[in-house]
Parts: structure tokens; sequence; C-alpha cells
């Protein structure tokens, strides 16, 4: 039914999920910088992650890539030369890939992580710095905990958003389940198979983090009264 | 660091008529997806299963697959097959800009729908029962009460999901239109420097994300005022 | 700005440096969407005569060979920052082109020519599309060709990511012709299934300033190392007949073209 594509396809699914959760990576890496320095009572630290959220969010993921991908090679190339360097550059197009998700949603999540940490009662982190904990201990010990739960709606959203972001990738040339699908209508003639295919992959992959996700909500919110509504 | 800013100045009537076909493409998706966003909404509040489930399951499959496939399943998708080729909305279907602006008028659609029933569920209760209480039907109570008050306070998170749009207006480029980021391929494909071609087209962005924003603080301002923090 | 010099930084640091070599591997580029010369299999591998072609050249040249998929409007930027040392994707030598980057000598020489539904007939380009649709790749030699020379006249030039994607809105109705390589069109769509009814119409594009010499392969400027080695592999497999032996794998006539 698929033209024997179907294998291929599956592959680039098995891609398409590796490069989601290593940009989720990432992005949760840069999510916590990000958030932690518009929170913070340095002026220029907040002024930075101010730009870069607002900077991030206000351009389409699309010419994010582009610009990335190809305009960040041109540029890396042109420092490289500046530098006198005759090296060889390689960059591998999955940690591109990587990359740019991560960089990307590593805007959105601080806003995410911003808004969660702003949630947290100020008594805690006030209670563990009289208890002389340092306050780096204070933040992953008491905060980053209890802002998880916080967090978690709007983590599944940029989540799913992200795993639907990746089919962007195939523009430059990752090998993701949407590019696998287009090589594939592009060679059989019969794009609407292969697209709805791809869909149904997609709606799954969706379907399955909602799932995952929903439980982790109910965990972490384990103890806590929910209002009736 | 040598940026060639001559090529960028020679084009800037391209990525200025992309403007224009961004803002059409946008304008056109936001106003059907809106229209098709009420009736769903008013599904999607509905108690009865039979009425909520289909609109469930549209929101549902649209906001679970990508946009990118969505595009493509209806622009080249549906001329795969000569049914639709042969039938009376050929017409229609054959122009990019048609298939771009259904494509994206069904995805804001569903996104508005989920928003705007999520905002109507959130009407608090006295509003309703003060309604019900001067008898009005549930038509009247819906179009003179609820939709209003609903719309009003989906205002920001709408907001949200129109800047969203812009930028998936961005995906128009990938079937043929020259939107701006038409144009910064365009440059691309010509003059083989994707840096300038690409910043140009984020520049133009996000001067259109800030006028953007504060057209919704204007509106915010005049239709929220009565949520605003006290001023004195 | 600092986030992107951080970005660069951190790039370099995770980037492997090459030490050039006679035998040192070569990446080539290739955009395995445009068949019969690079096309995908379905079990995810590449095939075609480009891709033969090249592993001939390597297997002449006793080096290894990497192949990188790519689209083909990023082939010589991705060139330029050393993604990859070599452009083997049918891509045409043109006076355009050669500004950016060095080319071997061609390894075909095929013309362009417009695909349209049976029966149409073209004397001159120039007149006979005024007004109607043309696709053509973005940034190949055709998108060239149709830019500057019949935008100016009034056709209509719509620009696609892969030449496949023109097919289908040909095949939809939505173009009314489309510009590509001769040999490409025919194999891969008039051939098929969904290409019946449409056909090679009007005089061969031809152009050299925008068609140049055939098809070489792309390598940076003053690369002429790679260029050097590459020239003596392509006569070397012309002359102990490798070449014959995959051009005839694909195509029953000669597309090597005048020397």
């Amino acid at each position: 039914m698929l033209y024997g594509y179907g294998s291929s396809i599956l592959e680039g699914a098995w891609l398409t999920v590796s490069l989601a959760l290593t940009s989720m990576a990432m992005a949760i890496a840069l999510g916590l910088i990000g958030a932690t320095c518009r929170l913070s009572p340095i002026k220029w630290l907040a002024r930075l992650g101010e730009t870069y959220t607002t900077v991030i969010r206000g351009i389409p993921d699309l010419v994010l890539i582009l610009l990335i991908f190809y305009g960040g090679q041109d540029l890396v190339n042109r420092i490289a030369l500046a530098l006198g360097s005759t090296d060889y550059i390689d960059i591998n197009p999955f940690i591109a890939g990587v990359c740019t998700m991560g960089f990307i949603f590593g805007a959105y999540l601080s806003e995410t992580f911003r808004g969660a940490f702003m949630a947290i009662p100020k008594g805690q982190a006030e209670a563990g710095l009289a208890y002389g904990m340092r306050p780096g201990k204070v933040f992953w010990r008491i905060l980053v905990p209890q802002m998880t739960r916080f967090a978690l709606p709007g983590f599944t959203n940029n989540w799913l958003v992200l795993t639907k972001s990746t089919a962007l990738i195939s523009v430059i040339g990752l090998q993701d389940m949407m590019f696998k699908a287009k090589s594939a209508a592009d060679a059989t003639h019969e794009p609407f198979t292969f697209f709805l295919a791809v869909a149904g992959l997609y709606l799954m992959l969706t379907s399955v983090s909602l799932l995952v996700l929903r439980y982790l909500e109910k965990r972490y919110s384990v103890g806590i009264k929910a209002a009736e509504l | 660091m040598m940026l060639d800013y001559t090529v960028i100045w020679e084009n800037l009537p391209l990525y200025f008529s992309g403007v224009l076909v961004t803002l059409k493409v946008l304008l056109i998706s936001l106003f059907f997806g809106l229209l098709l966003a009420i009736p769903l909404a008013l599904m999607r509040v509905s108690r009865s299963p039979l009425i909520n489930f289909p609109a469930w399951l549209y929101t549902y499959v649209i906001r679970g697959t990508p946009m990118l496939v969505q595009l493509f399943l209806i622009y080249f998708g549906l001329a795969q097959f000569e049914a639709v080729r042969q039938s009376v909305f050929w017409p229609y279907l054959s122009s990019a800009t048609f298939c771009a602006c259904m494509a994206f008028a069904i995805n804001t659609s569903a996104y508005s729908a989920e928003l705007l029933a999520g905002s109507l569920k959130a009407t608090s209760a006295g509003e309703i029962e003060a309604g019900k209480a001067m008898g009005m039907s549930r038509i009247t109570l819906f179009r003179r009460i609820l939709l209003p008050s609903a719309m009003r306070r989906v205002l920001p998170q709408y907001s949200n999901e129109v800047l969203m749009m812009m930028q998936t207006t961005s995906l128009a480029s990938i079937v043929t239109l020259i939107d701006i980021t038409g144009a910064a391929r365009t440059v691309n494909a010509r003059y083989y420097l994707p840096f300038e071609a690409y910043i140009t087209a984020a520049i133009f962005y996000l001067v259109l994300t800030f006028l953007l924003t504060r057209l919704f603080k204007l509106a915010e301002r005049r239709w929220l005022a009565y949520l605003a923090p006290r001023k004195h | 700005m600092n986030k992107t010099v951080l970005l660069g930084a951190l790039a370099l640091c995770a980037f492997s440096c090459v030490a050039q070599a006679d035998n040192a591997p070569l990446r080539i580029g290739i955009e395995a969407a445009y068949p019969p010369f690079s096309m995908k299999t379905p079990e995810g591998g590449i095939s075609g005569f480009d891709y033969d072609i090249g592993n001939a050249l390597c297997e002449e040249m006793k080096i290894k060979c990497t192949w990188v998929v790519q689209e083909f409007d990023g082939m010589i930027p991705s060139l330029k920052v050393r993604k990859v040392d070599a452009v083997l994707s049918s891509m045409s030598i043109t006076p355009d082109r050669l500004k950016s980057v060095d080319f071997t000598k061609k390894y075909y020489h095929t013309p362009g020519k417009f695909a349209m539904k049976a029966g149409n007939v073209i004397n001159d380009p120039m007149v006979d599309l005024k007004g109607k649709r043309v696709g053509v790749q973005r940034s190949s030699t055709y998108d060239r060709f149709a830019t500057q020379k019949l935008e100016p006249e009034g056709v209509v030039v719509v620009r696609y990511s892969t030449q496949s994607e023109a097919f289908l809105d040909l095949i939809s109705g939505r173009l009314d012709a489309t510009l590509a390589d001769i040999i490409y069109t025919d194999e891969s769509f008039i051939k098929t299934p969904q290409g019946a009814g449409y056909a090679l119409v009007g005089p061969d594009i031809n152009d050299p300033a925008f068609f140049g010499r055939g098809a070489g392969i792309a390598l940076r400027k003053g690369d002429t190392a790679n260029a050097e080695r590459l020239n003596a592999a392509i006569d070397a497999i012309r002359a102990n007949g490798k070449y014959d032996q995959v051009m005839g794998k694909y195509f029953t006539y000669d597309i090597y073209g005048q020397r």
C-alpha cells in the first residue's frame, strides 16, 4: 500500500522522536538558564533574557530554522576564515537540527519556567536561605521540584508544538519522517497517501505524549487539592 | 564580517510585496478561522456527546498534526485526485493562495475554538443565572451574554494565537507563495547569501510582531478596561 | 548577537578538522530527488547516474567518498561552508555559478526542454508562453533562464524546492508547463503513468550563457587539488569504459554530448 516506503518512513519516525527528545533536553537547559536570567536582579541579565525570548518568539520557526542552519553555517565559516582558520568544519545535520530546535524552544520554555517559578510562594525560597542553604542548593532542591508542577501544563503545550515543528526540519534536508514522506510522494506522484500516513504517525506521537504528560501531571499534583469546577 | 547590504537594499521591493502577501493571507485565514471557530466552540461546550464529540475530534486531529502536513495534504494531496480536478471546486483549489488560506483557516479554527470554549466554560455562574432568571432562551443567552463576554475574555490568549498564526503564514512560501519568507528564499536562491536574506526576513517579522502586539494592547485597553488593575 | 557568537564558538569546538592530503576522503553533496540522475531507493539508500559516476570516480582515485543528501538550493552554500567538498548533482557549469565556485570538466551535457500537455506547440517560448504559468526548480539554471529571459516577456514563473513538486502541479493543472533537463523530464515524468498525455515540447533550450558547458562537479574556489584529481578520474573512466558502463545502465543514448 505504501509502495515499500513504509519502513523508510518508520525510520524517519524514529529520527523525528530522537530529534524531539534531544532538542527538548537542550531546550530545558536553555529554558532554565533563560528563566533564571529573566528573574535575576542583575539588570543586564534580565534584559538579555528578555531579548532572547522576545526575538525568538517574534520570528517564524521556518525563518529561524533557515537562518540558523544556512545563515549560521555561513556566519561560522566567515568567522573561521576571519580568524585565519583553514580547518574543515563539519556540522552533522542532526546536531544542527537539535541546536536549532533547542535554541528556539529554549525561548518558549524560559517563558513557561518563568511563570512557574513566579507561582511558587516566596516563603519557600526564603525559608531555604534562612536555613543557611546556598542559593544553588535552594534552586535545585526547593525551587525546581516545586516549579515542575506549575510548569507541566505549559511544558506539555511546548512539547506538542516541538514535536510538530520537527516537521519543518525536513526543509533543511534532515531525513525525518516528513522528509521521507515527501521523497516517497515525489517519487510515486501520490502525495495524499504518504502525507495522510505521516499525519497518522504524528497523531499517534501527540496522543502518546498527552497520555504520558497527563499522568505526570497527576503524579506531581499528589497531595494538592484541586478546586471543584 | 562583510555583510552584503546592497543585495538587500536592491531587493527591498520584493520583501515589501512579500509583506502584503503575508498580511493578506493572515487576515483571510484569521477571518474565516474565527467564523468557523464560533460554531465549533458552541459545539464543544454542548453537554450532548453527539454534538460535542465531532467537534472534539476535529480539534484533536487538527491540533495533533503538524501544520506542514495539513498544508501539503490540501495543496498537493487533494490535487492528486482526478475527481477533485474535475469538480466545481477546482478553480479555487488550484490557487496556491486559496489552498494556503484554507489550510491556515482550518488550523486556526481548531485552536481558536478550544480557546473560546474554555473561555465560555469559565463564564462566572452569576451571569448565566441572571440571564436565565430574566427568562432568556438558550439562544438569546448565548447571543447577548455568553458570547460577547467570552470573546472579550479570550482576547489576551487570542492575541497570542494571532501572533502564532502570523508566524505560521511563513509556511506559505513552501507552496510557491512569495510572502516575506518566499522573498528571502528567492533572494538566497539568486545570490547565495543566506545570512543576509534570512536576517532581513526575520527583521520584517519582528517589526510586524511588534506592531500587532501594540494593536492588541490598544484593543485590550478598549475592551478589557474593566479587568485592568486599578489606576487610583 | 551574543547568542550567535556563543553558538558559533561552541560549534567550532564541536567540529573535526581534516588534513589536506592526496588520498583525503571526499564528501560529496547530492540531491537524491532527481531521477534518473539521483534518487532515493525505497530502502533509504541512494541510486542514480550521478551516484554511480561519483562512486566510479572515487574508485578510480582510490579514495573514500561519503555522500551528503541535501536540497538543491543549499548545495553551493554547503560547499562554501565546507559541509561538503564537492557537489555531484547534475549541476550545470554556468558563468553565474563560476563566480561562486569552480567546476571540473563536464560529465554530461543535455539541453533543457519544456513539458506540457501533448498537442501543444511552442515555436518561440518568449511569445508562445506569454501569460502562461511555467514551473522551475528554485536556484536551477532553468530558474535563471526563466527569470531573466521569460519573466520579462510576461511569463509567470513559479518556483519549487524540487522539480517533482513542479511536475505534481503540472499534472494537477496549476502549471501550463515546466522547464527542466530533457532526460530528467522524460525519465521521471513523461515515461511514468501520470505523465501520459504530456510531451516534451518546443526547441532545445541550450543558451550557453545560462546552461554553460554541461553538468560538472562543483568545488570550492581555488580547490585545484580536487579539481585535478577529479578531472583526471573523469578522463580515466571515459577512457577505460567505466563511464559507458554506467551510462548504459540508465540511458540507451549518449548523454555526454560533443567533446
